[in-house]
């Protein structure tokens, strides 16, 4: 598989002092799920944010299919790159329809408002989040996961190739989160690259190919959820004793904190005596 | 003192509890000789010891005794109870609304107050100074029970950006009235124009006999919910849950701001800022605590209405600025200092 | 997949390469105001203390009758105020729908941007400082407003802006401006301090068409300039993350829509003094007519902001004739009592 982003010592600042992501290299390979995981504060967030430009970097450099991301056309770059933030709030009485169109902004201009291709791409991004019958309901009508639906549906319609989602399934019901994240699992498989912030362990290592963990904005662990998800890391990265079985479901691996108190099985002595130390 | 707070760090000036007592003792020494100070300037010069016999060996035959015990004295005395109250009132609202930039000034109490004073003045022609003082209050409790009755329609209650906006539409709206009457009768606007931005000139024992009554009793009622305005400066849901009765607390708690913003606004017109400065330069010195806040805010409002008002003295001699004037020339800067630092996003 | 049957909610036009869309109900609602426009101006024109007939009135401006008596009132006395009203109510208008736009907040108001009382200084300090004869009063305001701007756009910067500030900032110069301004009120003399209260209020007495015709090409700047930035506020509207996101420059265009909203109100500060509560309230009930896209929100809303000043105008004029009440003072009637509504109607958000 070919590199479609390539991040080289890249460091990330909010007020030119404090450095939360440091000379940070990242390689993302087309056509995969990537999860960003952490604990608060690790700069995950502010990773996502440094590769698609909200964020300028201080040193280093993010290339998207050879180009440098911070030095390209700011509707180019959309065109190639759609992102999604944390809780995006849409002004009162937008229409879903209304929503989705904005994300055919870059490929507009003055002369050129609304084609018949925008017409379709739109509609083709609200069937594929199973909104068309939604699509003259005002968005802050919507629940939860409809409304989350319809931000997803916005970045489709901006037809990138490159997705990128801060916390998709923040504040949503657990059915809602699942219903999101199998929507991404099927955009993925029709060809969309998708780097995403998670704060649920076991759903990134569910979905994704690769898990990045970070620790104090630089890279403690990444590769497959099997390499990722050990009990050695989870400690380094979240300071959490666990174990780590199968997914009765899916068979990926699973995080099951140890607690200090109600433990009614025996577990490895190992962790024991690691819970003893610190 | 301005490097520190750049940081933002929630360390206050004075560390230790024990010091709090004994600081508050030092500030009212201090406010003292500020007092002092001010009784000394003026068109005539009087040292401190000729003002210490005006007060404990008062001899009327002195043409300078006379002058600090009817003009100098009662307009210090005025000047430091109206800061001491604007200071608490304001740092009472903070607390109430969680709002940092709360105020009676931009909660519109001052507007309320000067379309009352306008209105009477328009009808009554040329009334004293006494009864500027009657309408002001009754315009700044008006307001305020006005302001806060719409701002806290809802489930949310009063959050800061409804309060604020309808603070600040409520002076634009009762402010075009005023300028409705301003604007049809050029001696109301003669007589009114050097009230409406708030002086002491011409303050005498007799106004301040008739206003300083609420602001006392509003002084004493703040000390008394000082524990509680803590607690519900935590979030209402908090503090219902630590048992607190917050209708009651909030309901005594705006009588008070009533009585103090009224009672300052009645003696010396409307005067911004103070309110709002003040009680942030004391959180900056005590901490959260407001059973410490209230206090150290009378302390600091009244210097710095007292001070002001001697700058405002000093600045364009022989004539005189409004204290108001001063205040706010003072003041915005620092509410713009607030904005760009404190409020980080 | 495109041909199933889904509703349009909007009218597109497509020629070649060129394709535009409007929401459907813009152009009803456009019309309606036109109507509704002509009803009021007619109405306005024939109003006052020398009694012309609205038909009179139309066959005057139509040139059609030739009474000079007719011409000198409706042409000289009563058009040029009426089309003033007009002008600043579109300008304002536009001027809030902007900043409501790009402060997400929809009960932002030019006024509270500092603008204005950067102008009322201007206006009093040449009225009662250096006693400027009226006709600079446009040009002193102007720069006034634009200075005002420039000083809070400045102060509130910090490694880019952010609407919050803004405000904030914004709030906390007016207070000082005001301050300098109440200076100059508290010493002036009292006939000139008279005067700028007058100006304060929000007044276009005695305006001419030397005033449409200073105003004019202005309008014909911005009010384009602010349609062709529609699409960039629309997705502005979505917050700064997302409209980077979607490749707008944000600061860029950021600064340019608040460069155009200021200045039009600076325009219409200029020729007419303070008149509050337009641009927080004409933007509103546009929003409610023809939905929040700003391609026909932006002309609509215009309209609207005229029509409604223009009322205004008509109202002043007759509450307490034969004086009569700075129009300042009756938007500022119409519009508190619809923000209170407002603020009720959204009381549990």
């Amino acid at each position: 598989m070919t590199t479609i982003l390539k991040v080289d010592k890249l460091s990330l600042t909010y007020d030119g002092k404090t450095i939360i992501v440091h000379e940070l290299d990242l390689q993302i390979k087309a056509g995969s799920i990537t999860a960003l995981v952490g604990a608060n504060g690790c700069g995950k967030s502010t990773l996502l944010r440094g590769l698609s430009r909200l964020l300028s970097p201080k040193t280093g450099s993010v290339h998207l299919e050879g180009e440098d991301v911070h030095r390209m056309k700011a509707k180019m770059l959309a065109q190639k790159l759609g992102i999604l933030p944390q809780s995006p709030v849409a002004p009162e009485g937008l229409t879903v329809h209304e929503l989705v169109a904005q994300g055919r902004y870059p490929h507009q201009n003055w002369f050129q408002q609304w084609s018949k291709e925008d017409e379709a791409i739109v509609q083709e991004a609200l069937q594929i989040t199973n909104l068309t019958m939604f699509a003259d309901r005002p968005v802050d009508a919507l629940s939860g996961g409809q409304r989350q639906r319809a931000w997803i549906a916005m970045a489709l319609a901006q037809q990138t190739q490159l997705l990128l989602l801060d916390e998709p399934t923040t504040y949503l019901d657990l059915a809602y989160q699942l219903d999101v994240l199998d929507l991404l699992d099927e955009l993925n498989k029709q060809g969309r690259t998708i780097v995403m912030v998670l704060h649920d362990l076991n759903q990134a290592a569910r979905y994704a190919d690769t898990m990045v963990a970070l620790r104090g904005g630089q890279i403690v662990a990444q590769g497959t959820p099997e390499q990722v998800m050990t009990t050695d890391n989870l400690k380094q990265v979240f300071g959490l004793n666990a174990r780590v079985i199968r997914d009765p479901v899916t068979d990926t691996p699973m995080c099951v904190p140890i607690s200090r108190r109600r433990v009614q099985r025996e577990i490895e002595p190992e962790i024991r005596i690691a819970e003893k130390v610190s | 003192m301005a490097s520190k707070t750049k940081h933002g760090d929630s360390t206050r000036f004075i560390q230790s509890r024990a010091m709090l007592p004994l600081g508050l003792i030092i500030g009212l020494g201090l406010l003292v000789l500020c007092l002092a100070w001010s009784i000394t300037l003026g068109a005539a010069e009087i040292s401190l010891s000729t003002i210490w016999d005006s007060i404990f060996a008062f001899d009327d035959s002195s043409f300078q005794h006379l002058v600090i015990q009817t003009v100098r004295l009662p307009r210090v005395v005025a000047g430091a109870l109206v800061g001491a109250s604007l200071a608490v009132a304001g740092a009472i609202m903070q607390g109430l609304t969680r709002n940092p930039l709360a105020s009676p000034s931009i909660l519109g109490v001052n507007a309320g107050a000067a379309f009352a004073v306008v209105l009477t003045v328009f009808i009554l022609g040329s009334p004293p100074l006494s009864v500027y003082s009657i309408a002001a209050f009754i315009g700044a409790g008006v307001a305020s029970v006005l302001v806060y009755a719409l701002g806290s329609m809802g489930r949310s209650g009063a959050t800061p950006l409804k309060l604020t906006l309808v603070g600040a539409v409520f002076t634009a709206f009762v402010s075009s009235f005023t300028t409705a009457l301003l604007v049809t009768s050029q001696d109301t606007l003669d007589q009114i124009r050097f009230w409406t931005v708030g002086s002491l000139a011409g303050r005498d024992w007799a106004l301040f006999t008739q206003t300083a009554p609420y602001m006392l009793v509003g002084l004493i009622g703040a000390l008394l919910l000082a524990r509680q305005i803590t607690t519900i400066s935590l979030g209402e849901d908090i503090a219902t849950g630590l048992g607190q009765n917050t209708l009651i607390v909030k309901g005594l708690a705006a009588i008070v701001v009533v009585l103090l913003a009224g009672g300052g606004v009645a003696l010396a017109g409307p005067i911004g800022f103070v309110g709002l400065v003040a009680p942030h330069i004391v959180r900056f010195i005590v901490g959260q605590d407001y059973r410490w806040i209230l206090p150290y805010c009378a302390l600091v409002g009244g210097a710095m209405v007292i001070l002001g008002d001697m700058a405002a003295r000093i600045i364009i001699r022989p004539q005189e600025l409004p204290v108001g004037v001063m205040m706010a020339l003072i003041g915005a800067p620092f509410f713009i200092y607030l904005a760009r630092w404190k409020l980080e996003r | 997949m495109q041909s199933t049957k889904v509703k349009h909610n909007w009218y597109i036009f497509r020629r070649g390469n060129f394709s535009y869309k409007l929401d459907r109900r813009v152009l009803p609602v456009l019309l309606a105001l036109i109507v509704l426009g002509v009803i009021i101006l007619i109405g306005s024109v024939s109003y006052g203390e020398y009694d012309i007939s609205p038909l009179q009135v139309l066959q005057t401006i139509l040139g059609l009758e030739d009474n000079s008596r007719f011409q000198l009132v409706v042409w000289q006395f009563r058009l040029p105020r009426i089309v003033i009203s007009f002008m600043i109510g579109a300008a304002l208008s536009v001027s809030g729908t902007i900043l409501q736009g790009i402060t997400r907040n929809p009960l932002a108001d030019p006024g509270i941007l500092g603008v204005t009382s950067g102008a009322s200084l201007a206006a009093v300090a040449s009225i009662v400082w250096f006693r400027l004869p009226p006709n600079y009063l446009p040009f002193t305001t102007f720069a006034g407003a634009s200075i005002m701007a420039v000083l809070i756009y400045l102060l509130a910067w910090k490694g880019g802006s952010s609407s919050i500030r803004l405000i904030l900032v914004g709030i906390g110069l007016a207070a000082f401006t005001s301050a300098i301004t109440n200076i100059m009120i508290v010493f002036g003399d009292i006939r000139q301090v008279q005067q700028a209260y007058v100006w304060l209020a929000g007044s276009v007495y005695g305006r001419d068409w030397g005033h449409v015709s200073s105003i004019t090409p202005w309008l014909l700047v911005l009010l384009p300039v602010a349609i062709l930035q529609a699409r960039q506020l629309n997705t502005l509207s979505l917050g700064d993350d997302t409209a980077k996101g979607l490749g707008v420059n944000v600061e860029l265009q950021r600064g340019i829509l608040l460069l155009t909203s200021v200045a039009l109100a600076a325009v219409s500060v200029a020729v007419a003094g303070t008149v509050g509560f337009v641009g927080l309230v004409a933007p509103h009930i546009t929003r409610r007519l023809v939905g929040p896209a700003h391609e026909g929100l932006i002309p609509a809303s215009a309209l609207l902001g005229g029509v409604l000043v223009m009322f205004a105008d008509l109202v002043s004029r007759f509450v307490i004739a034969p004086s009569e009440l700075p129009v300042g003072i009756v938007t500022a009637m119409i519009g508190a009592p619809y923000f209170m509504y407002l603020l009720y109607r959204n009381r549990n958000k």
